[in-house]
């Protein structure tokens, strides 16, 4: 049986990929063409010609105006999908159909529908508006992961790891030594996980972005909607320096850091990820060094996770594990997704 | 809202679990947590009982 979990909305990419050049992507196993129409909306079908399979992503395929013409023998798609001409002949099949995916852009992302269409609710979407939002300043990215989702999910709404996988970047041992708070919304399918350090080592991820040279009060709030959005909602201010009474926050640094955790296959995903930060708004220098410091923490990830696959994928289903309390989250997302399956 | 809270105990190594209908629990280890709280409404009997 598939492990994907259907009928649910998952980023296909960011915006900015998506152009008037045909553009591949394989989404929870399907591959799928996204491109733009000349109006500027994107379009988004099944990425295999109906006539002979050819990937329509494929070179000579191309757009002509609104269309794609399959470079092998010119089934033309409309937007929709629809054939709307075939080489030779005035009949188009009436069979001649890709599959075309419902796809709303938000918050920088592109996200394409997978499962039926009639349940296609776009307000059901989550949100992070930080991306997209005057106030902030996003960098972002998107690395491939040879390594099967569940394992990123595990990876992500356990961030004691920090302290072992990314010290000299964002972890210290005041990560893996606070205790955290797990809650579970059962109505709106989300998991939160806290943890705040009241007296914490700063890490230089934030030492050098935000100029704080002393320890800090470094709070982490997780937010995972799954199965596919994660907020970590980052808080780093001088040791005591907590927000005012009345919820303002200016003495504090705020970085949003998002995860989109799309499935590509069984075994592999898509990592797609992005930091957002309210301080040093037009400083490229900061851009630079969260950009590059964040791309070497999911390296790190990448590089653990796809040697972790290659050794569960040798070993039979219902592997032993020991589960502690830093798994509290981890194992609360599990049963979420497994519920939505 | 229908919230499911397990707080890690601070200063010791123990779970404490939280069902919306006001259940508690303390238990040591997170599977077992979740499969208390999942039990709702018939949680075996706890450590401990809210106020329901």
């Amino acid at each position: 049986m598939s492990e994907f979990v259907r009928n649910q909305w998952y980023v296909a990419a960011y915006g900015r990929e998506i152009g008037r050049d045909l553009f591949s992507r394989t989404i929870c196993g399907e591959s799928i063409l996204f491109w733009r129409t000349e109006a500027g909306a994107v379009a988004a079908m099944s990425d295999r010609c109906v006539h002979r399979r050819f990937p329509l992503s494929q070179a000579p395929s191309h757009l002509v105006g609104d269309t794609v013409v399959c470079g092998y023998h010119g089934f033309t798609y409309d937007r929709g999908g629809a054939c709307v001409a075939v080489p030779g002949q005035t009949r188009v099949p009436r069979t001649a159909r890709l599959t075309s995916y419902p796809v709303t852009e938000q918050d920088g992302f592109v996200w394409v529908f997978i499962g039926d269409p009639a349940n296609a609710d776009a307000t059901r979407i989550p949100r992070a508006p930080w991306l997209d939002q005057p106030g902030w300043t996003t960098v972002s990215g998107m690395e491939p992961l040879a390594a099967r989702y569940g394992l990123l999910v595990d990876n992500l709404l356990d961030l004691s790891h920090e302290t072992y996988l990314h010290g000299g970047y964002i972890g210290t041992p005041e990560v893996a030594d606070t205790p955290i708070v797990t809650r579970v919304d059962e109505e709106a399918g989300i998991v939160y996980v806290s943890r705040h350090m009241a007296d914490a080592a700063c890490p230089p991820f934030y030492a050098k972005s935000t100029g704080i040279s002393g320890r800090i009060t470094r709070w982490q709030d997780i937010e995972f909607t799954p199965p596919c959005l994660y907020l970590l909602h980052s808080r780093i201010a001088p040791v005591g320096v907590l927000p005012n009474a009345d919820g303002t926050d200016r003495d504090a640094y705020h970085v949003e850091v998002v995860y989109a955790l799309t499935p590509e296959t069984e075994r592999s995903t898509h990592d797609f990820w992005a930091v957002a930060r309210d301080f040093a708004l037009e400083d490229q220098g900061v851009s630079d060094f969260l950009a590059e410091n964040n791309r070497t923490v999911v390296l790190q990830d990448v590089a653990a996770l796809n040697v972790l696959e290659q050794v569960i994928a040798t070993e039979p289903d219902g592997y032993q594990e020991l589960s502690i309390n830093i798994d509290t989250g981890g194992l609360a997302a599990r049963r979420m997704i497994a519920k939505l399956r | 809202m229908k919230i499911l809270q397990v707080d890690w105990v601070p200063g010791s190594d123990q779970l404490r679990g939280r069902c919306h209908c006001g259940a508690e629990a303390i238990v040591d280890d997170p599977v077992e947590m979740w499969d208390w709280l999942l039990k709702h409404p018939n949680h075996p009997v706890p450590v401990r009982e809210g106020k329901a």
